[in-house]
């Protein structure tokens, strides 16, 4: 048994603290302890981009982190994006609607992603799109329709119509 | 009424996937659960020597631990269909026995109580080996499989026409030796399954499904020895399949057997190394391809050998994938005389089987690079060859002369100058023959390829489905059908919807689960719209009526009268009369209102398709940049039309990927080179171009009554073929593109030649 440590964190808003392992990842923690299973592992190897999410609102790759590693941080995943139960934001409304995705495992990574970006840039252009996402892969998509649901996303988050 | 079938609305599937509710099989959970990891064989063919397991064993939280002596009374893993008695011998055992065949073989199973210290096990144990030689080369010189067994346990052959004639009389000959690459399906979500024995009702449960359920059920049962009854298969979120997911592997096996034998859950998650050795790999083929051609470059007679590089063992699919590269490989074209003989071949590499357009892909690469070769060689315009060879719209149905999957090939439906036409014109080929020229004047290397193919889909022989209005008011629709996210939930609620005078949301899809109906054809090879589309279709017809008559009972009104509307049965004419909510007939007739559909064919149904590439090398990087793409598809009638373009997007990007970069590759001890996404390198947003895509329905098929044809495979067909077209046309040397993936280093050796 490998050593173990007493964190404490903020997930989608609520305050969480657990004894965990030093070796334990910060997915395995979000998908086991807490059982956000949301938060998807494609690759454990920091490629894929499916187990982002966000970090004190920067993303991450939860795969590459340990949950120590989040002690006293605050973190979003996929399950705390929609406002409420009945409402979804407007980027998963505008994935729906764009049928930007298929399967669904990328589709975390892809969110929270794309909530970053449109955080820190509501008007991006395309090739802005496309280089906030370069990094997560979808083998379902072909990611043409990511990037339409990403405009349709920022053009009604400007406008301030929810979805 | 027409209301909802055609259209493009957004999915059933959505909504859990996207607020993180899905259920994938890492996901779940169940009390009690063991972690299995396996240790797999590190060397590509050899003999098992010693295995030291006592410091695994003796780790805290390690509960069980299996080598092939273990569960020496279980056989191979089976074919799913009959297949020849000569591949019997080269079926996989769950765990390897004596001899080791590829790196990446499960040897050892271990089970512990978590998923690291399974882990920690695995790297405890210690396996020595007695190495033999490897065979890596599936066109070389036969090796040995096994004593007495040579790595070449069939070869299949077929034709028709008279191809010596065809020669004889050839105005000029072509031959070409043409390769393509390893590559496979790669689904984001790696392999997991989750085995469960339910003691209670002697019922052992394989958790983590996909594609084809029953099937694999019937072959789970002929496994364990079980009755159906007494085995169940059900099948959650699945994060792509690509034909290669939900096939029977080693691993589902020994979850199944562990929870049987341990008595307790036992659930495995592959991880992604494990992946890209383990999983099913794809595509290999080497042919050698001679054509007989006339003055005018009308193909005479054809023939091909090919060798199709297995790996090490023949899996669920027999020697299908030659099969059907064989029965495909004439496309669209006529093709008076044919000629082809597959090898199989073993060699230690990761087996393979199918991944989306198997066959098709590889033929389809090597059909239209002869198709640039004979316009080359004749100083004729590709567009012109091709057109002179396509089988005329007024042949139709066309009978090949050739089975493929055991159905004769008779290509159903279609107009494959037509859509040729159409394609060139909203591509705009001639003006950009004219801009490109320009553009070489300046020294780019800049060309234009095509594709044309013939894809199949539907085969039979049937497939049914069940309906019924709930208490609720709402409709249930169960199917044995399965979901790889390729919407089949809304598919089949938008046929059912459009008969049944429903809104497509208040209808839910059960695929996937073996106990909630007998028999299914689950999802694969574009079967499920055809199949389990129109049986949805028969069943809601039959729905209807039942409904129709109770309610004409209930409101005393003639059924001619009546119609069904948002979930509302009334009177056609005025909105005053009687009316009756699905809701309240489920009340009144707890029982009544369900049927069973049911839909047969004999034949396949085959969708045809165009794919147009624009591409521009760079003569420094050596990589090849896709300006340009149109995929023009026609699929008889499409269901939802966005989801048909998800399909050929999704499509367009694997295609691309085994075009331009995907690669198994192996060192000369068939150590896998590729086993990470950094050196497997499947496309990402940077790779993938815009996607122009034109779905046409001219050719409904006449075989099924919504006039379908399967869309799931066309996106991805044409696309080795299209862009190697493209590239040699850059090079502006018709026969230049001989191997896929089109890679740098490839590419360097077509623009300098060899170094
Ligand atoms: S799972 Fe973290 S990047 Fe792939
Ligand atoms: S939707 Fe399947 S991987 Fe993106």
């Amino acid at each position: 048994m490998s050593e173990t440590r007493s964190i404490s964190l903020t997930v989608n808003g609520r305050a969480v603290a657990a004894d965990v392992e030093v070796r334990l990842t910060l997915a395995d923690f979000l998908r086991q302890n807490l059982r956000l299973t949301g938060t998807h592992l494609g690759c454990e190897h920091g490629v894929c981009g499916a187990c982002t999410i966000l970090l004190d609102g920067r993303s991450a790759r939860s795969c590459l982190m340990l949950a120590v590693q989040a002690n006293g941080h605050a973190i979003t995943t996929v399950e705390g994006l929609a406002p409420n139960a009945e409402q979804m934001h407007p980027l998963q409304i505008a994935f729906q609607e764009q049928h930007a995705l298929q399967c669904g495992f990328c589709t975390p990574g892809m969110l929270t992603t794309l909530t970053e970006l449109l955080r820190d840039n509501p008007d991006p252009s395309a090739a802005q799109v496309r280089e906030a996402i370069s990094g997560n892969l979808c083998r379902c998509t072909g990611y043409n329709s990511i990037v339409d649901a990403t405009l349709q996303a920022a053009k009604k988050l400007r406008e301030g119509v929810p979805g | 009424m027409n209301a909802v079938l055609g259209r493009r609305v957004t999915r059933l599937e959505d909504r859990p996937l996207l607020t993180g509710c899905g259920r994938f099989a890492g996901d779940m959970v169940f009390e009690g659960q063991l972690y299995m990891r396996i240790a797999r064989a590190t060397c590509a063919h050899g003999r098992i020597a010693a295995m030291h397991l006592d410091a695994a064993k003796a780790l805290p939280g390690v509960v069980a631990i299996w080598a092939g002596d273990d569960i020496a009374d279980l056989p191979p893993i089976d074919f799913r269909d009959p297949a020849a008695t000569a591949l019997a011998p080269y079926r996989q055992t769950i765990l390897a026995r004596e001899r080791v065949r590829y790196i990446g073989e499960p040897v050892v199973a271990i089970f512990a109580t978590d998923a690291y210290i399974a882990e920690d096990a695995a790297e405890l144990i210690e396996i020595e080996y007695d190495e033999y030689p490897v065979t890596l080369d599936a066109s070389g010189p036969l090796g040995e499989f096994a004593p007495g067994l040579q790595t070449e346990p069939i070869m299949l052959e077929q034709g028709y026409g008279d191809i010596a004639a065809a020669f004889a009389r050839a105005h000029a000959v072509i031959e070409l030796t043409l390769k393509i690459g390893r590559h496979s399906g790669v689904p984001l979500e790696t392999r997991g399954a989750i085995g469960r024995y339910d003691a209670a009702n002697d019922i052992l449960e394989l958790h983590g499904a996909a594609k084809v359920p029953h099937r694999n059920q019937e072959a789970m049962a002929r496994f364990f020895g079980r009755d159906h009854a007494h085995l169940h298969l059900h099948e959650g979120h699945v994060g792509g399949g690509f034909g290669i997911r939900g096939e029977l592997y080693p691993e589902d096996f020994l979850v199944c057997l562990a929870a049987l034998r341990l008595g307790r859950p036992v659930k495995w998650i592959e991880d992604r190394r494990e992946h890209l050795m383990a999983a099913n790999h794809s595509r290999e083929q080497e042919h050698h391809i001679r054509a007989a051609i006339d003055k005018d470059g009308v193909v005479l007679g054809l023939e091909d050998e090919f060798f199709h590089d297995q790996g090490a063992y023949i899996r669920t699919h027999g020697a299908r994938v030659v099969d059907l590269t064989i029965g495909m490989l004439p496309g669209p074209y006529r093709i008076p005389a044919y000629r082809a003989k597959g090898h199989m071949r073993l060699t230690n590499k990761t087996p393979a089987a199918t991944y989306r357009s198997p066959g098709r892909y590889e033929g389809s690469f090597v059909r239209e690079r002869l198709m640039d070769a004979v316009a080359g060689r004749l100083g004729l315009d590709p567009i012109i060859v091709r057109q002179r060879n396509l089988v005329p719209k007024d042949a139709m149905p066309y009978a090949r002369g050739l089975g493929a999957l055991g159905t004769d090939v008779v290509l159903d439906s279609g107009d494959y100058a037509g859509l040729l036409d159409k394609a060139l014109k909203r591509f705009d080929w001639r003006g950009r023959q004219a801009a490109i020229q320009a553009r070489r004047a300046k020294g780019e290397y800049v060309g234009l390829g095509i594709c044309m193919f013939v894809e199949k889909s539907g085969l039979g022989p049937k497939d049914g489905a069940r309906i019924g209005v709930l208490p609720d008011g709402g409709i249930e629709i169960v199917t044995g059908s399965a979901s790889l996210g390729q919407g089949v939930e809304t598919a089949l609620a938008q046929i059912a919807a459009d008969t049944l005078g429903v809104d497509y949301r208040s209808i839910r899809v059960i695929h996937g689960q073996t106990d909630r109906i007998p028999y299914g054809i689950g999802a694969h090879a574009s079967r499920a719209t055809v199949l389990t589309g129109n049986a949805t279709h028969q069943a809601a017809i039959l729905l209807r009526e039942t409904i129709m008559k109770a309610a004409a009972d209930l409101l005393q009104l003639p059924v001619a009268s009546l119609l069904i509307r948002d979930s509302i049965v009334s009177a056609r004419e005025g909105g005053h009369g009687p009316s009756i909510s699905l809701r309240d007939l489920a009340v009144q007739m707890p029982d009544a209102l369900h049927s069973e559909g049911w839909f047969h064919t004999d034949h396949m149904t085959y969708p045809y398709g165009v794919h147009l590439a624009q591409v521009c090398l760079d003569a420094e990087t050596c990589l090849t940049k896709v300006e340009s793409y149109l995929v023009a598809y026609d699929v008889g009638r499409a269901v939802n039309p966005a989801m048909v373009e998800g399909q050929i997007a999704g499509g367009f990007a694997q295609g691309l990927g085994g075009a331009l970069y995907e690669e198994f590759r192996y060192d000369e001890r068939g150590e896998p080179l590729s086993v990470t996404f950094a050196d497997y390198l499947i496309p990402t947003l940077h790779e993938v171009p815009a996607l122009d895509i034109l779905v046409t329905e001219d050719a409904p098929s006449p075989l099924n009554p919504l006039g379908i044809k399967g869309a799931g495979e066309g996106g991805c067909t044409g696309v080795g073929a299209a862009i190697a077209s493209a590239v040699a046309d850059a090079l502006q040397k018709p026969e230049a593109v001989k191997t896929l993936p089109i890679t740098p280093q490839r590419l360097r050796n077509m623009l300098r030649g060899p170094a």
